[in-house]
């Protein structure tokens, strides 16, 4: 009972819990469709295609008939941020549960109707039929308050072993249009009359403004405004091309005073000199086992920052009506962007619609928050008018926030049969997580513009989600069983880059430094690394996917690279409670590392679209290998010096491996994640096989060239 | 200043200044949003339209430079309701993750394909480097773009 005498409600699967009207989630219409709210929403991971595929299996119903509601602050359910591969758990959950009582509901309603008990009835594509004869559909039986309630947590989803559209590929909705021009993304959203933005950043973080030459701009072609608030400046102009004009002449005419706040060195290595609060994470002891040492390795492992490089720079639309705003933008969670707007704009939530719609890939948390405060700043400029704002790609790369910089240290002991009885993990990284998240009391603000306003409001220090997810820490804790293990976290709070979530967080790092330890420990215990993984194994199928991708990859016990080419593996459970996933690659080295092979095996649980996790792990470890072998935001103490593709090379057409991926299902297992699942294994399978090819062992990612040379030197 | 710009078989008069890059106005002038800003550059293809055959980047490209010749944008591929081979066999191969560098590398691929039909995977390789795909989705485009050149291959 709670305090109020109450019974505490029952706790409801996924974002139903906490959105528990039925008619949030769904709406069955007399047009026979199906209209599904989301709160979760679309990057490019597919997760609204794998949302009517159980929306339509639960209510019995073809895939063509279920629509999706665009996400939307004026009637979503509140989901939270679309991230860390929970979008299954959270709203799969909810509209699985939600679905399977409204089905039952048009049953119980169907046998009143039909004057037959509920065991008479079948359901075929909403077409509800009497074995004794009679029949009614869905389309018939809807009334409005039919799902005005909330759902009682009481009928049971579909046994998997029914399921005939979940399990099975299914086409992406959004692919057709995507391949024919049709307009797409927020970049491509127009309205009649809309006027163009761009913001004029200053040229690094602490730099202030000394000087702007506003009557010259204004004289421009189409400047409609020009807006300086403290340090943060921006244009309006009719047309977009004038926008860009105008931002020229601003950036070559603005004056402004620089300093140094950036380290002084590119090597990661500078965050074992922070400050940090350190806290053991895990600790086991065996003191026995311990005895038994008889070899110690240690290693040290690091990764530069990295960008999220989103092909489509952020994008984002507002319209100021008085003290009401409307808001168009890709962020990944609108209810907690319009929170942190209605403080920066001085407004209520209640004036405020957010309204989303897909950007390009995003991987995480990038400039996408920033550009729908960008934009509402400027609209205030033009009262009434739609105002786009388009970053441009030198500000995407400059301003986004990065996947922190992160430094790994391991230490173990083997004893005299070569087992590990004692691991030691220690992991130096700012917290991986900035998202928007107003508190009025501390009034720190993460989207950007905020730092550079008159009256700024600095953002707070990025921090760490909790284990077992974490954050820098996530994935430090081995699945291995191991005697004794110590994992530390030494958390590092001033943040010299801007930082945010990557996919993965931590566990790209974490992993890549685990595994490729782990190697190093099966190379001096004279182990195939295969072997030597599921000797430390117990959980039954994390052995699964890695027995599974050897079997792929053919893979030989103690197989030798031949000098240029070579194999080897990484193995992780994600966020050591998601999808379990094993990578084999073959690199080649000639000077720089190529990837030519992978293979994968995936496990992430009773799957609903096998298509996309295939699509989802194919490009994870095409983007890991990217960051593992080429990626490094590059920076002075003054400034960031990463603006453009030319600074920044990913993996191209001519590099990219040929790849096979095994789904392993388990109908009788939950839907878990699997779109970050592969960035670590991927990472330490390429360290694995650079070893296994030349003999030498990478540890500071990317595997440039010339890491390779003075390796080999 | 008034331009005339042959695009997608038909011409189109537009007013805009001689140096705006033809990328602002197919998307904004002429609402053909296929082609995509990504880095107005000429670094990432996102916005490659054919000219005269070729594949080019159009955010770099003046409006004015581009008048008198052929344009071709991705709107301008299906027939009759038809879907070109290459975005048939990118349905068939779902070819995409974010589907935003879509539209530059069917381009690109187009291009290659008309002049080399019969392009090996080495040639398409070759042929698409200029288009960037953060997502990763290069096995799966290298898939759809072969399998609509044995189609055009075997048709020939
Ligand atoms: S937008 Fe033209 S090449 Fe990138
Ligand atoms: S599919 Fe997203 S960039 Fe290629």
């Amino acid at each position: 009972m709670s305090a109020a005498g109450k019974p505490a409600p029952r706790k409801l699967p996924g974002s139903l819990d906490t959105n528990r009207r039925l008619d949030r989630w769904l709406r069955i219409n007399r047009n026979e469709t199906i209209t599904v709210y989301p709160g979760k929403v679309e990057y490019g991971q597919g997760i609204l295609t794998a949302f009517t595929q159980i929306v339509a299996e639960e209510l019995d119903v073809k895939l063509a008939r279920i629509q999706v509601a665009r996400t939307d602050t004026s009637y979503s359910p509140d989901e939270g941020t679309t991230a860390g591969s929970r979008s299954l758990q959270e709203g799969g959950e909810a509209l699985r549960h939600a679905s399977a009582e409204a089905r039952q509901l048009l049953l119980d309603k169907a046998a009143r109707q039909l004057g037959v008990s509920l065991e008479q009835l079948t359901v075929d594509d909403g077409l509800i039929t009497a074995r004794s004869g009679g029949s009614v559909s869905y389309w018939k039986l809807a009334s409005d308050d039919l799902l005005a309630r909330e759902a009682s947590g009481d009928a049971a989803p579909k046994s998997p072993a029914l399921h005939t559209i979940v399990g099975a590929s299914a086409p992406r909705l959004d692919f057709p249009g995507k391949m024919t021009g049709a307009p797409s993304y927020i970049q491509d959203l127009d309205r009649p009359g809309m006027l163009h933005g761009r913001v004029v950043r200053p040229p690094s973080y602490g730099a202030r403004l000394l000087e702007l030459d506003e009557a010259g701009v204004r004289a421009m072609p189409g400047v409609r405004a020009v807006v300086r608030d403290g340090n943060f400046v921006g244009v309006v102009t009719d047309r977009e091309d004038q926008a860009v004009r105008a931002l020229n002449r601003l950036r070559r005419t603005t004056q402004w005073e620089e300093q140094a706040t950036l380290p002084e060195t590119l090597d990661p290595r500078f965050l074992l000199q922070e400050a940090s609060k350190d806290e053991v994470v895990s600790e086991i002891r065996d003191d026995t086992a311990a005895a038994g040492a008889a070899t110690r390795l240690q290693a040290e492992y690091t990764r530069p920052y990295i960008a999220h490089a989103s092909l489509g720079p952020s994008c984002a639309l507002a319209r100021m009506d008085g003290n009401r705003y409307h808001i168009w933008t890709h962020s990944q969670g609108v209810y907690p962007l319009r929170k942190d707007l209605a403080a920066l704009l001085d407004t209520s939530e209640e004036n405020i619609v957010v309204e989303h719609h897909e950007g390009a890939g995003c991987y995480g948390h990038n400039g996408a928050d920033d550009a729908a405060l960008d934009a509402a700043l400027l609209a205030r400029a033009a009262p009434g008018n739609v105002v786009r704002v388009q970053w441009m790609r030198d500000d995407e790369f400059a301003w986004e926030p990065y996947g922190p910089a992160m430094v790994v240290r391991m230490d173990a002991q083997l004893d005299g049969s070569g087992n590990v009885v004692d691991w030691r993990h220690d992991v130096w990284s700012n917290g991986h997580t900035a998202r928007t998240n107003w508190q009025s009391a501390t009034r720190n603000s993460t989207l950007l513009a905020a730092r550079h306003l008159a009256q700024p409001l600095p953002p707070p220090a990025p921090a760490n989600p909790p284990l077992p997810a974490g954050g820098a820490q996530r994935n430090a804790i081995p699945l291995y069983v191991f005697p004794n293990q110590r994992i530390t976290n030494h958390y590092i709070e001033r943040a010299p880059l801007r930082v945010a979530a990557l996919r993965s967080l931590g566990a790209h790092t974490n992993v890549f430094a685990l595994e490729s330890f782990l190697d190093e420990l099966a190379l001096v215990a004279g182990a195939d690394p295969v072997e030597f993984r599921l000797r430390h194994l117990k959980d039954a199928r994390a052995r699964a996917v890695i027995e599974a991708a050897a079997t792929l990859a053919g893979w030989r016990s103690r197989e030798k690279g031949n000098g240029t080419r070579g194999r080897g593996i990484g193995f992780a459970r994600y966020k050591s409670q998601a999808a379990y996933a094993a990578v084999i690659v073959e690199v080649e080295i000639a000077g720089d590392v190529r990837v030519c092979r992978a293979w994968s095996a995936i496990d992430a649980g009773l799957t609903v679209n096998p298509d996309g996790i295939i699509n989802q792990t194919e490009g994870g470890i095409i983007q890991a290998a990217s960051w593992t072998l080429k990626e490094q935001v590059r920076y002075e103490p003054e400034r960031v010096l990463t603006r453009g593709w030319a600074d920044y090379p990913i993996l191209t057409f001519s590099e990219a491996p040929v790849i096979e991926v095994k789904v392993v299902n388990r109908p009788d297992e939950m839907t878990l994640g699997a779109a970050e699942a592969v960035q670590g294994p991927t990472a330490a399978a390429i360290g694995n096989a650079v070893c296994n090819a030349i003999g030498v062992r990478l540890r500071d990612m990317p595997f440039t060239r010339e890491r390779v040379l003075a390796a080999l030197a | 200043m008034s331009i005339a710009l042959n695009v997608n078989g038909q011409t189109r008069n537009v007013t805009a200044d001689p140096e705006t890059p033809l990328l602002y106005v197919l998307r904004n002038d002429l609402q053909l949003k296929g082609a995509r800003f990504g880095c107005g550059t000429g670094h990432c293809g996102t916005c490659t339209v054919i000219i005269d055959g070729k594949a080019v980047p159009s955010c770099d490209l003046p409006v004015s430079a581009a008048s008198g010749k052929a344009i071709t944008t991705l709107e301008g591929l299906a027939t009759n309701g038809t879907l070109h081979p290459l975005q048939q066999a990118f349905l068939d191969e779902q070819a995409a993750q974010c589907g935003y560098c879509v539209s530059g590398i069917i381009m690109a691929a187009k291009a290659l394909l008309d002049a080399n039909p019969q392009a090996d995977d080495a040639a398409i390789r070759a042929a698409l480097n200029g288009n960037l795909c953060r997502c990763g989705t290069h096995h799966r485009i290298l898939r759809a773009v072969r399998r609509a050149a044995a189609t055009a291959g075997g048709a020939q």
